[in-house]
């Protein structure tokens, strides 16, 4: 990428960007610590060890002196180790076949997860930590659905608490006749539920110029996906009556940021969703609790939460987040704006930035492809920085506007190797180079064209094993 | 896969058509679920288009612009309008930066990036001030408005700020902004 010249950032766009190099730095630091603490590599490759954590528990139910090692091991952690977030603390039997578990519902009848699972979300530096946004951990996603609790975000004003039996949905303007509609009220309605990715328009903002961050989660943990439930738009569409001549819908949230988007009409009656259920239960408070807008394959920050109010009207209501925000500055000077969809986009996950293979051997090299246009049509995998390329495996079928993880069999010889991947949808869009997208919009990111990048990733895979984030 | 597409668009299709089929025989014209919003339920939201529709009555000036500037924003926003990146508060830069939009740095603040005054209106209103969202006075924010278009050279300094002027108030970059031209047709297979 020799080609592009190199910016003179403003002095607060270099600030931020240190600042969101230390942060990612500082997660990892934290990470190399805990993994140290606990003699285990999980997150990087395992290397083959006798103090590695799944040896060392299959030793301890093998063999008494492994198994005494175990409990002094697992007796010194509990004195100065909590249990990761989202998980609570238990001490690891000797033999758990030789004495009861916990009884039953003991953990009050909800459940969490192993305090062995340490993948979490890390925030994004801003300055204010009340608009500010967090990251899914990618590199640690099992699957195709995103966990509840690690699901990106991306907040305005903080997340509020909502209480549904108060929570009202106003729908009003250019319909027949204006009416509210309680959490109850909604629930009534036949339901929908649907498999969707959401994804920020700001995902890899960093990565236009250089590659900046040395994470997936860092360069693309804008991206998750859950299960939807609710009702569709249309349902409450025909309820209320639509006059003619309305084309736009203004969603507002109940945030400190009373967050306000204009949707085409027509996308909202097409699939857009009041969705009040994610992945089997109710919405996340950080996901907009009670309610929220779900418009799939459409620029996050569009999926309005805390949803409270609909307006029906003939034209976009001009509002700060779709003019001197989530308008996307080219290098002319123009901006593009209501730039709604999400383009089509994988990301090799395993192995990703700041993993360490240990050795030329038989790797599964896997990731995540998505399109807001419609479903993906096949994922092609290249270790040549995309010299040749060759069909991944998809490992489910794939949903409309859904990711799908793909799959892809590499035996490394040990020499250097650059890997990606590219996504074709369902319409014939092909997931451009990083070339590709700057020769269309031109280069003045990041701070001026930052937002959807959707360029094929490349992580270099050194002659040590170690993968680094490159432009390649 | 072209196979494995229709089988799933035939089976998508077949799903769909099952409960539009069991609606049929027993769906009323509406539900009737909610109740109807009255006009003084929803006199309390707000959202301000360009031509200004929604502005309610009051109005301001920059002189009395600026006391509420000192008070509630320059925290936040600096006492030249300049911004604070400072950690915990982060307040955009609201004045400069014209001619930069084409640049490698471009800064885009409200004189130079913001289209509509009316926004201004509609998003201060809202969610300003950080520390305490949607607490000004309509007077308060026509007359902050005021200020920061007025320091920003797009008003006078003895203009006044109402439901009536603002919508008329020319932007730097009112005519900057372009539709999506995406999809990019040279990135089809």
């Amino acid at each position: 990428m020799s080609s592009i010249p190199t910016p003179k950032f403003e002095d607060e766009a270099r600030r931020l960007s240190d600042e969101m190099i230390a942060a990612e730095a500082r997660h990892l630091a934290q990470r190399r610590a805990q993994e140290q603490e606990c003699q285990c590599t999980e997150g990087m490759f395992p290397t083959p060890a006798p103090t590695d954590r799944r040896t060392f528990l299959f030793a301890a139910g093998s063999t008494v002196g492994a198994a005494a090692g175990a409990v002094l091991g697992s007796v010194a952690r509990a004195a100065d180790q909590k249990a990761p977030p989202g998980a609570q603390y238990f001490q690891v039997a000797a033999d758990a076949t030789k004495e009861q578990g916990r009884p039953v519902a003991g953990d009050g009848g909800y459940g969490s997860r192993s305090q062995f699972e340490t993948e979490a979300r890390w925030r994004f530096p801003t300055a204010n930590e009340y608009s500010s946004w967090s990251m899914t951990p990618l590199d640690k996603m099992i699957g195709n659905l995103t966990a509840s609790g690690l699901h990106f975000e991306r907040h305005h004003g903080g997340i509020p608490t909502i209480d549904p039996s108060t929570h009202m949905l106003f729908v009003h303007g250019m319909v027949g006749a204006p009416r509210k509609f309680s959490m109850a009220d909604l629930k009534r309605f036949p339901s929908v539920t649907r498999k969707h990715f959401i994804e920020c328009s700001g995902n890899g903002l960093t990565e236009w110029v250089k590659p900046t961050l040395k994470t997936v989660q860092g360069t693309h943990g804008l991206l998750s996906t859950s299960e939807w439930t609710g009702v569709q738009f249309a349902a409450i569409a025909r309820e209320v009556g639509l006059k003619e001549g309305g084309t736009w819908v203004l969603a507002e949230g109940s945030d400190a940021a009373v967050m306000t988007r204009s949707i085409p009409l027509e996308k909202m009656l097409k699939d857009a969703i009041l969705a009040y259920g994610q992945n089997g239960e109710a919405i996340r408070p950080e996901q907009g609790y009670p309610l929220r807008l779900i418009l799939p394959g459409y620029e996050g920050n569009t999926h309005i939460k805390w949803l409270r109010r609909l307006e029906l009207s003939d034209k976009p209501f001009m509002t700060r987040e779709e003019t001197s925000k989530y308008t996307d500055l080219l290098a002319n000077g123009r901006a593009r704006q209501f730039t709604f969809e999400m383009e089509a986009k994988s990301v090799i996950t395993f192995p990703s930035g700041d993993m360490k293979l240990p050795g030329a051997a038989f790797y599964s090299i896997t990731g995540l492809a998505w399109s807001g246009r419609g479903r993906v049509q096949s994922v092609d995998v290249s270790t040549d920085a995309g010299k040749t390329w060759h069909p991944a495996h998809l490992e489910s079928l794939p949903d409309p506007i859904c990711t799908v993880r793909f799959s892809f069999p590499w035996t490394w010889d040990g020499t250097p190797a650059v890997l990606q991947s590219r996504c074709t949808d369902e319409t014939g869009y092909v997931q451009p180079t990083l070339a590709q997208l700057i020769a269309i919009r031109g280069a003045n990111g990041p701070f001026g064209s930052i937002y959807h990048l959707n360029a094929i990733q490349s992580w270099a895979v050194d002659a040590d094993g170690s993968v680094t984030n490159v432009h390649a | 896969m072209f196979t494995r597409d229709a089988c799933m668009g035939a089976a998508c299709l077949s799903l769909a058509l099952l409960p539009l089929g069991a609606f049929a025989q027993a769906q009323a014209e509406r539900y009737g679920f909610g109740t109807p919003a009255t006009q003084d339920e929803l006199s309390r939201f707000f959202s301000i288009p360009p031509d200004g529709r929604g502005l309610p009555p009051g109005s301001g000036t920059a002189a009395k612009g600026a006391k509420v500037y000192t008070e509630s924003c320059a925290a936040c926003h600096g006492d030249q309008l300049q911004g604070n990146p400072q950690k915990g508060i982060g307040g955009d830069r609201l004045i400069g930066g014209r001619g930069t939009l084409a640049t490698k740095t471009p800064i885009k603040t409200v004189e130079s990036y913001w289209p509509y005054a009316t926004t201004l209106f509609d998003y201060v209103k809202r969610a300003m001030p950080f520390s305490a969202p949607g607490s000004l006075s309509n007077d308060d924010v026509y007359s902050v408005i005021a200020y920061i278009l007025s320091q920003a050279k797009i008003i006078q300094p003895t203009d006044t700020m109402s439901a009536a002027t603002l919508p008329k108030v020319a932007m730097p970059n009112r005519d900057g902004f372009e539709p999506d031209p995406r999809p990019e047709i040279q990135l089809y297979r």
